[in-house]
């Protein structure tokens, strides 16, 4: 085994090196102009893409599959979160205070964050914004909610709980179908349509990212529950 | 040199610290915390270095967009399974422990 | 009819996902049957239609690249879609066997299968450098849950471990996408490697590339990167372990190989060819060393994958500078490589599985006088071991033998004492597991039998791995296909 100090001088060097030759490379990149010129391509078809703001248009239409199985991801995350807890209920009654401060204070904050969150959805067409804020703004109302001991009953590994992880990304998911149905391609909307889906989609992506998020955050794991493991140590 | 292009110069200081800390710091949530540094690394060098030349480019902005979201998920996860770690083993390293301190010893 | 069998291919082990979350383990079960069954009509399908008509590429959204995303639909990636067919429709019919359906927390076994399914396919046919990303995180998540599963202290420092150096990994491949794209301005892999071909070796690209194939190697557990990989995939539940072995070390690989394939050419050295080769060299050697000392079956098994997956990386120094004819020939090879070692390493996992559950311990001792009550997964444990030695007429003999001639034919004979070495070793590995099976001990007589069902699956994996060798043309054929068009930058 190799002495501490020289294992973190070897990684210090190896960082060093790393960080030296990346801001090489960054620095004879940035000499040159590139090939392909895609924003300018991207302006051109911005017209044919259903919304006004680009980065929108690229998440939510010319890379969307990008972002469906970035919601894949999310809701990976979401069940692997859960299956760690193995309690009937996701509630931890040691979070229950009294504190009115908090109360009062909460009764101020949960509304208008819920309306920023609603404000960040319908921004995402034409400025930033869009349904990952909103829904993040609706997972930390959610987060104050708990932390202030407001009693969330729906938070239980159930079905509804379950429904509501997969709701945003089956939506999508349909909406790419059907419009391979339609004859376009997989995930291509029909035209005409493009606005309103991309709408819909937002919306309901913005209930499961916040879903997600608030099940991760409460899904802390605190029980005995086990389950026998094979080929560890026996 | 631009702005931008300090932005993607910082952003591979930020990953070179990041991978120190991800190998060198033993805590489970310092790892965390440097892989979350390592990430912000990227992304600065993702939006940053095409900034330097075209004015804001929205490609990368989405890429870094959905980056980050993936980046939560799997902070979120890790931060769930380290708790749950914790909860069962009372040790906050990946060191294996030896067979007397494996709570129960052998079972 | 094309369009039909993507939208299937990409959709159903999406939708699966969603449809088993809502299910517990019982229903998940048939309803996973069902996918399965579509799943591969599908990729059958789609096989069979690229064997007749050539590969394509296909954009997504209706957005060619460089704006959109597109798929390359060509006769190496749909072949690994079947491979992913045959060896996720045996893991799940094994896993609705082997998992115990009373644990509650077994009903989110089936949508991160399902997830694991549709990350796999997304990389496979990816054309693009972001989306391979995503695809890969898709992978490397699901895979974690599944280990995590249910398990207690050391199945959670593993996957944490697993997890830890697969986003290390992702990071640095996105990083080299980053650098890739501020130089050429595109993600699309093909149009990134026509520019390339125009102008070649830009300053700065050689980081991104190394970058990429460093991040990539560390998710394929490449020596020495590979300490994650035998805890993660020895406690996982035997299905879980076929299916990261056989196949999601593979997708790393695969994109790995991939961009060596498409930019290795302008932007790789032949040093660093030599390096990655010597690093797969001692893979194999201290793999199968490591194979051989360990205590626990699925160790042993779990390491040997390290070893098996040294091979692979063999692909680097014998496509680079060399002929056309040789380089094709080391491609066939390590396709063969990955397939035969796909379906030998789930069939050894599943009877691994098997023999533990019937022993009741996973220690290598324990198994004394198993040969009398378990011979179908100890025959198809050892007929998976075959191929692992590469004996003909197995599938690992016939990619052997193509690397050994494209290690002659480039004039790199130093390889072919490799591929010797490897083999000798893992027959060392995989008889002291015999050994200890048929040693007979008179207090040992009380086995568990498990389900016929569960003997039947190892055992056609095993004999899908013994056939390879002889069905090795056709399958090779298929990836040699024209490709419809080019793609634009």
């Amino acid at each position: 085994m190799m002495a501490g100090w020289v294992r973190t001088l070897i990684t210090t060097l190896l960082c060093l090196t790393l960080s030296g030759a990346l801001a090489a490379s960054i620095w004879a990149i940035a000499g040159n102009p590139t090939p392909v010129d895609l924003p300018r391509l991207l302006s051109e078809n911005m017209d044919r893409s259903g919304v006004a703001h680009p980065v929108t248009a690229v998440l939510l239409n010319f890379r969307s599959y990008d972002t469906l199985l970035e919601i894949g991801v999310l809701v990976i995350a979401g069940i692997a979160g859960i299956s760690m807890a193995k309690t009937a209920s996701l509630e931890d009654p040691e979070l229950r205070t009294s504190d009115t401060l908090l109360y009062a204070l909460q009764r101020w904050f949960v509304p208008l964050m819920l309306v920023l969150a609603g404000y960040l959805l319908w921004a995402g067409a034409e400025r930033p914004g869009g349904a990952f804020q909103a829904g993040a703004v609706v997972a930390a109302t959610g987060v104050l909610m708990r932390l202030g001991g407001i009693p969330m009953d729906f938070l239980r590994p159930g079905l509804l709980l379950r429904l509501g992880l997969g709701l945003g990304f089956s939506v999508f998911l349909v909406v790419a179908v059907a419009s391979a149905i339609g004859g376009e391609a997989f995930l291509a909307y029909p035209p005409g349509l493009t606005k309103a889906l991309i709408v819909v989609i937002e919306s309901v992506l913005t209930l499961s990212i916040a879903m997600v998020l608030l099940a991760l955050f409460v899904s802390a794991p605190v029980n005995d529950a086990e389950d026998p493991e094979e080929g560890g140590p026996a | 040199m631009t702005a931008s292009l300090l932005y993607a110069l910082a952003g591979a200081v930020l990953f070179g610290m990041g991978l120190y800390g991800l190998l060198r710091l033993p805590h489970l949530l310092r790892k965390l915390l440097a892989f979350n540094i390592m990430g912000s690394g990227v992304f600065l060098v993702m939006v940053g270095l095409p900034q330097h030349r075209g004015g804001a480019d929205p490609i990368p902005q989405a890429l870094v967009l959905t980056g980050i979201v993936v980046a939560i998920a799997a902070t979120a996860l890790a931060v769930v399974l380290m708790r749950r770690y914790y909860h069962l083993s009372g040790m906050t390293t990946l060191e294996e422990p030896s067979p007397e301190q494996r709570p129960g010893g052998r079972r | 009819m094309t369009l039909w069998l993507m939208a299937g291919l990409l959709f159903t082990p999406l939708a699966w996902a969603v449809l088993t979350l809502l299910t517990d383990f019982r229903w998940g079960r048939w309803v996973t049957s069902f996918g399965i069954l579509v799943q591969v009509l599908v990729s059958l399908g789609l096989w069979l239609t690229i064997a007749r008509d050539g590969g394509f590429y296909y954009g997504l959204g209706g957005w060619d690249a460089p704006l959109g995303i597109e798929l390359r639909v060509d006769g190496l990636a749909v072949t690994f879609v079947l491979l992913t067919a045959v060896v996720a429709s045996a893991c799940g019919w094994h896993a609705g066997v082997y998992i115990d359906p009373d644990k509650a927390w077994h009903r989110y076994f089936w949508p991160l299968f399902w997830f694991l399914w549709s990350g796999l396919n997304a990389v496979w046919l990816g054309g693009d450098l972001f989306n391979l990303y995503v695809g890969l995180e898709l992978i490397s998540l699901s895979a974690v849950g599944l280990v995590a599963l249910g398990g207690k202290a050391a199945a959670l420092r593993a996957s944490l471990r697993y997890l830890l150096a697969a986003l290390l990994g992702s990071l640095a491949y996105l990083l080299g996408v980053a650098l890739l794209y501020g130089q050429f301005g595109s993600l699309s892999i093909a149009g990134v490697a026509t520019l390339l071909a125009d102008n070649p070796a830009p300053a700065g690209s050689g980081l991104a590339l190394a970058l990429m194939v460093t991040g990539l190697s560390l998710k394929t557990a490449l020596f020495p990167l590979h300490q994650w990989l035998p805890p993660a995939h020895g406690i996982a539940k035997s299905p879980v372990s076929a299916l990261l072995s056989a196949l999601v070390v593979k997708a790393s690989f695969y994109i790995a190989a991939r961009l060596w394939l498409e930019f290795g050419a302008t932007i790789g050295s032949f040093a660093a060819a030599q390096l990655v080769g010597l690093l797969g060299s001692a893979a194999v050697v201290w793999g199968s060393w490591l194979a051989f000392r360990q205590q626990q079956l699925k160790q042993v098994v779990a390491y040997s994958s390290v070893a098996q997956i040294g091979y692979l990386f063999l692909l680097f120094p014998l496509t680079y500078s060399v002929s056309e004819a040789v380089s094709l020939q080391a491609q066939q090879g390590i396709t063969l490589q990955v397939i035969s070692h796909g379906l030998a390493k789930a069939a050894m996992f599943l009877a691994a599985g098997n023999l533990i559950l019937s022993v009741g311990s996973g220690r290598i001792e324990a198994l004394a006088g198993v040969s009398r009550f378990l011979p179908f997964s100890l025959f198809s444990f050892g007929l998976a071991g075959v191929s692992l030695m590469s004996l003909p007429p197995t599938g690992g003999f016939t990619a052997k033998w193509l690397l050994l001639q494209a290690s002659l034919g480039s004039g790199q004979w130093w390889w072919v004492a490799v591929l010797l070495a490897g083999g000798l070793l893992s027959a060392a590995y995989v008889f002291r597991i015999y050994r200890a099976s048929f040693l007979e001990r008179p207090e040992t007589d009380r086995f568990y039998h498990p389900p016929r069902s569960l003997e039947v699956i190892p055992l056609i994996l095993a004999l899908l791995s013994l056939g390879l060798g002889l069905a090795s043309e056709q399958v090779l054929s298929v990836m040699a296909l024209p490709f419809e068009e080019a793609g634009a930058p």
